[in-house]
């Protein structure tokens, strides 16, 4: 498989593997559901063999309609994944922030989509739905589709592999399907951020073990001698989850046809080894993945060169030097030794330099454009993400040590602080680079509509305010008032009491989220009439050759 | 038994650390390095397709 993998030729074997691999997993899964343990298990495996049966048909009509062509010219690049992937990004990232905005109403009104006789739609399976359909399912499309299309014009190749690219993204499609209806059937092993339960984890494993396989690959048939520095940080984010994936998730299962499992560390080493996998999903998926979009899109965007290559290596190294201990920082005042605790507090202090020296080269990367920030709105999106970034990374060194965090942490302030990281700068990132792909990829002049976008960043960063500053003040409200003893030494509060006096917060914190999914609405609604070819979205072969820009592929008469 | 692996680990792992991390300073820091460093900052504006030179 490696030698097909790196030589990209034997097109049609790899289908067969691919299809084979698929057929295998079909068979396993219908033992799994004739001999269920559980409801739950029996639903999910025949989930399972309904999207890879029809990932499987779909293959082998697209196959069977080839005659003998070869799918994988080493020529071309692979954009026909690259425009599913957008399209995956588009629909998780709608469907994640919904459900956002549900738990969010959920919180402020108790019985709203609450059901006493159908748990379905509880807040407690609802929660895992959000966060991993905005983080796995949302931003790993993001990673996805985004990888690989700049792995390829980097190392000026052809995603390696034949159909092993589109096994990826088909099979990580199927896995975040499976995690979503398993929370809603109440399937969970309770890690947070790893909520999938044993069979789920072991088809993710194989999915991410092909992406590595594939990255590396056209890595290695690159034609630039160079490793441009976004694959750097791509490649930890494949490596390091890889391994946060399969060690936080070490479990027997009860039984091979059920699903439940038994986790196999206990106790503080449990909280410990989840902590570092927590902590480095945040530092591996969320930062060094979508610095990697920085790194790339920025540059393109503004047509500036990095402002320092020199800094970006070092940025890279002492990033992931660091990150990689700050995890105990999770465990204040718990059961782990305190020395680790001071480690993870000292590491995530140390954490703010790489975090602020790598969003310097990314601003810095406008010198001589910075007209741009008035002009383009994409460019303005991509800025205010590194605004963002540059303050939540300041933000998380100081709620990591352990004073601040004796009252910050289990309060909203916690919450505030992810939504400045993840929608200020893993969504603004994504959505810029979603708007040059489009137009990129389609080979449009321009999108559909460029005050769409204006309106798309103004409804969304007033949404964003509206977030953070309403879970500061929540936040900080309830941590003054857990730790506040009246004159006989007892607790002034009790605990509704704290609750109650978010009330207000968490209706401006239901808004601002509402107003975030609204922009990205505007977006994906402005994507696809770009890919339509409506308003400004002129294809460049319809126009005169002068506006096209010089640098433009010429189309060859075969294409 | 412990105690060897710990100071292994500890000591040696910081050693390896710090070395690993100054031979990537002197990496990026090398003047003669700074020509190969111009061209890759500009990499993301080429617009070249797989066979082209």
């Amino acid at each position: 498989m490696a030698n097909v993998i790196a030589r990209g030729r034997g097109y049609t074997s790899t289908i067969m593997m691919v299809g084979a691999l698929l057929g295998v997993f079909m068979i396993l899964a219908l033992l799994m559901a004739a001999g269920a343990k559980d409801t739950g298990m029996a639903v999910q495996a025949w989930t399972f063999i309904g999207l890879a049966g029809a990932f499987l048909v779909g293959m082998s009509l697209w196959a069977g309609q080839l005659l003998g062509r070869n799918p994988f010219d080493q020529s071309e690049y692979e954009n026909a994944i690259v425009k599913w992937g957008v399209f995956a990004s588009m629909f998780w990232g709608i469907a994640g922030l919904l459900v956002g905005v549900v738990i969010a109403l959920q919180l402020t009104f108790p019985h709203f989509m609450y059901f006493p006789e159908w748990g379905f739609t509880n807040f407690g399976r609802l929660r895992p739905l959000h966060t991993s359909a905005v983080i796995f399912a949302f931003g790993g499309n993001v990673l996805l589709a985004t990888s690989f299309y700049v792995v390829q014009r980097t190392c000026r190749a052809r995603l390696a592999g034949g159909m092993w690219p589109w096994f990826v993204f088909w099979g990580y499609q199927i896995f975040i399907v499976l995690a979503a209806t398993g929370y809603l059937l109440g399937i969970t092993q309770s890690k947070e951020y790893a909520e999938p339960e044993w069979y789920v984890d072991w088809w993710l494993t194989l999915v991410w073990v092909a992406y590595l396989l594939v990255f590396l690959g056209t890595i290695w048939k690159r034609k630039e001698p160079h490793i441009y520095v976004a694959n750097w940080f791509y490649l930890s984010f494949i490596v390091t989850i890889a391994m946060l994936h399969i060690v936080n998730n070490l479990s027997v299962p009860v039984s091979f046809t059920g699903s439940k499992s038994v986790q196999v560390f206990a106790g503080v080493q449990d909280a410990m080894t989840q902590w570092w996998y927590g902590h480095n999903a945040v530092g591996f998926f969320l930062t060094t993945g979508f610095l990697a979009i920085m790194y790339y899109f920025i540059p393109k965007r503004v047509n500036r060169p990095v402002y320092s290559y020199r800094l970006s290596i070092v940025h890279f190294w002492s990033l992931i030097f660091i990150y990689i201990w700050a995890g105990p920082h999770h465990l204040h005042y718990t059961a782990l030794p305190q020395w680790a605790q001071t480690l993870g507090m000292t590491f995530s202090v140390m954490l703010w330099m790489p975090s602020w020296g790598g969003m310097i080269n990314g601003v810095m990367t406008l010198s001589g454009a910075w007209d741009k920030l008035r002009t383009d709105p994409v460019v303005r999106m991509m800025v205010v993400s590194l605004a963002f970034y540059g303050m939540s990374t300041f933000e998380g060194p100081l709620m990591s040590v352990r004073a601040v965090n004796s009252l910050s942490h289990y309060t909203e302030w916690g919450i505030g602080h992810v939504h400045s990281g993840a929608l200020g700068w893993v969504g603004y990132i994504s959505f810029g680079a979603l708007y040059c792909l489009v137009p990129w990829l389609w080979k449009k002049k321009a999108l559909f509509s460029k005050s769409l976008v204006e309106w798309h960043f103004w409804v969304s960063t007033i949404g964003i305010l509206f977030y953070m500053i309403s879970m500061w003040f929540a936040g900080i409200t309830e941590g003054l008032m857990w730790r506040a003893y009246n004159e006989f030494g007892f607790l002034e509060y009790s605990f509704v009491e704290t609750v109650e006096a978010k009330h207000i917060s968490y209706m401006i914190r239901a808004l601002g989220g509402f107003l975030y999914f609204s922009g990205a609405c505007l977006m994906a609604y402005n994507l696809v009439r770009t890919v339509l070819g409506h308003g400004e979205a002129e294809s460049f072969d319809t126009i005169e050759p002068k506006y096209a820009r010089p640098h433009q592929p010429v189309l060859q008469p075969a294409e | 038994m412990y105690e060897m692996l710990s100071s292994f680990a500890q000591t040696g792992g910081m050693i390896y650390f710090v070395l690993l991390f100054a031979g990537v300073l002197a990496y990026a820091l090398w003047p003669r390095n700074q020509e190969k460093f111009d061209a890759a900052a500009r990499m993301p504006l080429s617009d070249k397709e797989p066979n082209d030179d």
